[in-house]
């Protein structure tokens, strides 16, 4: 199968991959790319594991062509922490322990970011709402949407 | 699995050319929310995939109580939630296209193409249809315009001609001391499918009804205006009577299903009461105004 040329940005970095036409951007990231920390849930864009931003909007990478993002600058969970330094939203998910068996967590704190980047005030039920897309089997939800008010209020200063 | 073929044309023209090889069973793709999945599942085949996201013509996206809306075929909800002079505008439109899926699915989905995707249940086909909006689009024979009511065809259908593409979608500025609304029901508060989806715009002048449009969603083969219904309304003052008969009449336009969503019967109550709650936000949002 005659095979697809695609360069993007990928956490910063330019980046360049070959692919199939069928082939999604979540199974690039992963199987080409070796960024394994974007994840799989569903499939069909129903839990959010998969979460990356793509030219700044929060999309399920699962439903993204990979040849889609020629040019397009991607942002995954491996973008989040500066070296050592983890993002605050990473810091606060560990300090409000709203992750258990972590499979949603790096959809959760794309997602988050999103959020945080447009809105750096939200109200509990606009975190709720933003979040709706992501799933989670483990935590009941309530330590994520307080562990992502936290991390606001600090970012804020 | 057949081999697959991916464009991304730059310009209108190229993309009309591209579709008009029909040997490669060519399809449309815009956000990819519905037809990915299609592909995946099975239910819907392409040989080649058209992206129309880099085509200038469909990434319009403008509001003015002069010109009215315009909105670009490839330009996801989420650029037209977050338009102010949209959603001072259109208020019922953008509460529509701020309904659909989560968060992630409204970066990509679009009103074209849940338009196109004709789903019975899609949330901002009503409204759109309650706005009588009219889509523009390029074919082999040129550009043409018609009203969203004149696409609706049936489930999954639309009256598009294989190789025409929907370039914009526009909504002319509303009339004075008019506004729209829409609601739907779903048993719980985000990311499911409407089981009664009703959008209305009412023109308020001098305290009576001058003009309605009522639109139901997901209670029949597509979107469909309840016209007794809004003709009920025009003369009247907007009271609870007005709203209680006019929620009545919109009960016999319905020509609604039992599924897993929800039986006939209770669809039909639904769209009498959302009738009603959507004529009021309507209304509300018209005094506002007038
Ligand atoms: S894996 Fe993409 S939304 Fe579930
Ligand atoms: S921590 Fe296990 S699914 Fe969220």
């Amino acid at each position: 199968m005659r095979k697809l040329h695609v360069t993007a940005e990928l956490n910063g970095e330019a980046v360049e991959f070959l692919c199939e036409p069928r082939q999604t951007l979540l199974e690039v990231l992963r199987d080409v790319l070796d960024h394994t920390g974007t994840k799989e849930g569903c499939a069909t864009g129903d839990c959010g594991a998969c979460s990356v931003l793509l030219d700044d909007r929060v999309v399920c990478s699962c439903l993204v062509l990979a040849p889609e993002v020629e040019g397009r600058k991607l942002q995954t969970v491996e973008g989040l922490a500066d070296g050592d330094h983890l993002h605050p939203l990473q810091r606060k998910f560990l300090e409000h322990a709203a992750l258990q068996c972590g499979i949603c967590t790096p959809g959760f704190l794309v997602a988050a970011k999103a959020l945080l980047d447009r809105n750096p005030d939200p109200s509990e039920a606009e975190v709720r709402y933003h979040l709706a897309g992501n799933l989670c089997r483990c935590t009941g939800y309530d330590k994520i949407v307080r562990a992502v008010l936290d991390a606001a209020a600090e970012m804020r200063g | 699995m057949r081999e697959l073929r991916y464009t991304a044309p730059a310009s209108l023209a190229e993309a009309v050319s591209l579709l008009s090889d029909a040997g490669q069973d060519p399809r449309i793709l815009a956000g990819g929310t519905d037809l990915l999945i299609q592909l995946r599942a099975g239910v819907r085949d392409a040989g080649h995939l058209v992206d129309v996201k880099r085509i200038p013509e469909l990434n319009v996206l403008e509001a003015s109580p002069e010109d009215g809306l315009r909105v670009g075929a490839a330009v996801p909800c989420a650029s037209l939630v977050e338009h102010a002079a949209a959603g001072e505008l259109y208020p019922g439109l953008v509460e529509a296209a701020a309904l659909i899926g989560s968060t992630q699915i409204q970066s990509r989905a679009t009103l074209a193409g849940n338009l196109c995707n004709g789903s019975p249940a899609a949330d901002t086909t009503p409204a759109l249809l309650a706005l009588d909006a009219t889509c523009v689009t390029a074919g082999p024979g040129g550009s043409r315009t018609r009203h969203v009511s004149e696409l609706l065809v049936g489930p999954g259908r639309t009256s598009l001609e294989p190789r025409e593409i929907l370039v914009e979608i526009r909504v002319a500025a509303p009339a004075k001391g008019a506004a729209d609304a829409y609601q739907r029901l779903i048993p719980r508060g985000e990311m499911d499918i409407a089981v009664v989806g009703v959008g209305a715009v009412l023109q308020i002048a001098d305290g009576r009804v001058a003009s309605a449009r009522i639109a139901l969603g997901a209670v029949g083969p597509t979107a469909l205006l309840a016209e007794e219904a809004a003709a009920s309304l025009v003369g009247k003052a907007p009271d609870e009577a007005a709203l209680e008969r006019a929620g009545a009449l919109a009960t016999s336009a319905a020509r609604p299903i039992s599924d897993k969503r929800g039986s006939a019967e209770y669809r039909r109550d639904v769209v009498s009461v959302l009738t009603r709650r959507v004529l009021a936000s309507a209304i509300e949002r018209a005094r506002r105004r007038a």
